[in-house]
């Protein structure tokens, strides 16, 4: 069976600066995979990849049997949607922001949104919660209410694939796990097929179903968030002392981190 | 959603019920004062010094002013929108200031004695010139880098001021006075094919901005995720900016240099009605138009029989206006 997302030997980057290289992947539908690495090891390159935004270098990335690259970028926008970390989308109410996620079913003389729009928009309003702020400007939201905004726009793409660039980043805990819980929810009852960028490496292992962890722009490993997260390749790639335990209640691995302080402490009581 | 449409629409009827009644105002303001009443017999009796007023000195005057006032609203509206800065305005970049130095050219050799045309024609090569140089330096170069075509307008201007400076320093002061008089900007244009050109072209930009209307909105959101969304950011940009540019470059090779428009009104027309451009580009043409029929008929009427250059109006009125708009609902006042 054909994979539903391949990306085969991809690279691509700003040649001669930093360029993301060899990647390859296979990612069946509607599985919710975390992408971790450090900054500047090519998370956000390979995204930008991935979209088109940035030219295939080499290989190329098949999403249901078609190259991304070789998509008319209105096709694109039909079947990938990016939700960007920040959301600039000033005066604007949530509504109509939302509503601007039927643009590429759009034609060029179509000026106003049909029912069939409104409905859908309605739709992941409501599944993302955010109906109650409709008639609100999008820049008077508070951060996690925007990043629902956002997925509530992408998801009125109605795409196949849904990419998400560090979605919970400037949250607290409770619209992290808020947003975390929503998109495991949309990748089991659509069936979405979601890539996500994300620091934080215990929501990572905890949320995604599989990992991949990027390292100065290669692949450094991919598969279950156990096998990911390792306290041996977390302490190469991200070059810090780390303790990696199983969370008692769902059995998924976690990260702890050590000041220096205790470590000196601990060294000096061992001799 | 579907009461939003309505109260669009309401809101351009009502705009152009106030153009008609502009319009109206300024036909029967002037050294002859007529009275509305009487409008229908004069214009059916087809002679008498009354007739000849209103058809060969104020309508022709008042559509000039509704195609300038429009179209230079218009492309401040579309320049703002590509380039997601409250400041732009037609004249940022360099339009205006390739086409002032191509009318002293023209004045400063003494070709504007050998026809009427030699001035806009002059006027329009300047703004097309600018166009271009604008074009390769930054578009065709650095891509859709925003701040650079932003600066390289901004430096042509100033390049085409300065080479326009030396023109006037080293030419009679009758040419000096000529080119100072058209910089000014006047909507007093005898030629009637040049009326109709700025009007039909004005309004064609009207109509073929009208399908970019959802790209605009989507660029709302920024280059990059306008094209997540589907839309060609690229082919979008670079149409829109010869647009604009057209309609600027007409508009000042027949008026002048007519300033306020293109930055005031698309902001008012934003204040009013928000800044979706499905309704901002209508509104800012009719707004436009609007606000430069009144304004001329106030030019040349307040000191009748002279007349004020109309720059002065659109700058005094237009300014205070909005400074006291903008000092009440300050709150309100974004351009996203």
């Amino acid at each position: 069976m054909e994979s539903f997302l391949k990306i085969d030997k991809f690279s691509c980057g700003y040649p001669g600066k930093f360029v993301v290289q060899d990647i390859d992947l296979e990612i069946p539908k509607g599985d919710f995979v975390g992408i971790i690495g450090p900054n500047g090891s090519g998370k956000t390159t390979l995204f930008k990849g991935i979209t088109a935004e940035l030219p295939a270098l080499s290989g190329k990335t098949i999403l249901k049997g078609e190259p991304v690259h070789k998509m008319s970028i209105k096709k694109r926008a039909q079947n990938l949607a990016i939700v960007t970390q920040v959301i600039e989308a000033g005066a604007m109410t949530v509504e109509d922001y939302v509503l601007m996620g039927r643009m590429p079913y759009r034609g060029q003389f179509q000026f106003f949104e049909n029912e069939e729009d409104v409905e859908i928009a309605e739709k992941y309003m409501k599944l993302t919660g955010v109906d109650r702020l409709r008639n609100k400007y999008m820049n008077a939201l508070s951060g996690g209410e925007q990043q629902l905004a956002g997925i509530a726009r992408a998801l009125t793409q109605e795409p196949q694939l849904l990419l998400l660039d560090e979605p919970t980043s400037h949250l607290d805990i409770s619209h992290q796990v808020q947003i975390l819980n929503l998109i495991r929810r949309l990748s089991y009852d659509l069936k979405l097929t979601v890539l996500m960028i994300i620091h934080d490496l215990n929501l990572a292992g905890e949320y995604c179903d599989s990992l991949i962890m990027m390292d100065n722009g290669t692949l450094r490993k991919k598969g279950e968030p156990a096998e990911v997260l390792n306290y041996q390749d977390i302490e190469e790639v991200y070059k810090t002392v780390v303790i990696t335990r199983t969370n008692p209640v769902s059995g998924k691995p976690v990260v702890f981190l050590v000041s220096e302080d205790v470590m000196r402490q601990k060294k000096e009581a061992s001799h | 959603m579907r009461i939003r449409n309505i109260k669009w629409l309401l809101f351009l009827l009502a705009l152009l019920l106030l153009l008609l009644v502009s319009v109206a105002v300024a036909l029967l303001s002037g050294e002859i004062d007529l009275k509305l009443v009487d409008l229908p017999t004069i214009l059916e009796q087809k002679s008498g010094v009354e007739y000849a007023v209103l058809t060969k000195i104020r309508l022709p005057r008042i559509l000039l002013a509704v195609a300038v006032g429009g179209g230079l609203s218009l492309s401040g509206a579309i320049l703002q929108g590509i380039y997601r800065n409250p400041l732009v305005e037609p004249y940022t970049l360099g339009i205006s200031g390739g086409a002032a130095l191509g009318v002293s050219i023209a004045i400063v050799f003494g070709l504007n004695a050998l026809s009427f045309l030699v001035l806009p024609l002059f006027g329009f090569a300047g703004a097309i010139v600018t166009l271009f140089l604008v074009y390769f330096l930054s578009i065709k170069r650095d891509g859709l880098n925003i701040n650079s075509m932003l600066l390289i307008g901004v430096m042509i201007s100033f390049v085409s001021s300065s080479a326009m400076m030396f023109l006037m320093s080293t030419t009679t002061t009758d040419n000096v006075q000529n080119i100072v008089f058209w910089v000014m900007g006047s909507l007093d244009e005898p030629n009637e094919m040049l009326i109709k050109i700025a009007l039909f072209s004005s309004l064609f930009g009207l109509i073929l901005t009208y399908f970019f209307a959802q790209p605009l909105n989507a660029l709302r959101l920024g280059q990059t995720k306008a094209k997540h969304l589907g839309i060609n950011t690229a082919l979008t940009v670079r149409i829109l900016f010869f647009l604009a540019s057209l309609l600027t470059g007409i508009a000042v090779a027949i008026a002048g240099v007519i300033g306020f428009v293109g930055l005031v009104i698309p902001h008012l027309i934003r204040l009013i009605i928000g800044n979706d451009y499905r309704v901002l580009l209508g509104g800012s043409f009719l707004g436009g138009a609007v606000f430069l029929v009144l304004s001329d008929t106030i030019a040349r009427t307040i000191i009748a029989p002279n007349e004020l250059p109309i720059g002065v109006i659109t700058g005094l009125i237009g300014g205070i206006v909005f400074i006291v708009i903008l000092s009440r609902s300050r709150s309100k006042f974004r351009l996203n």
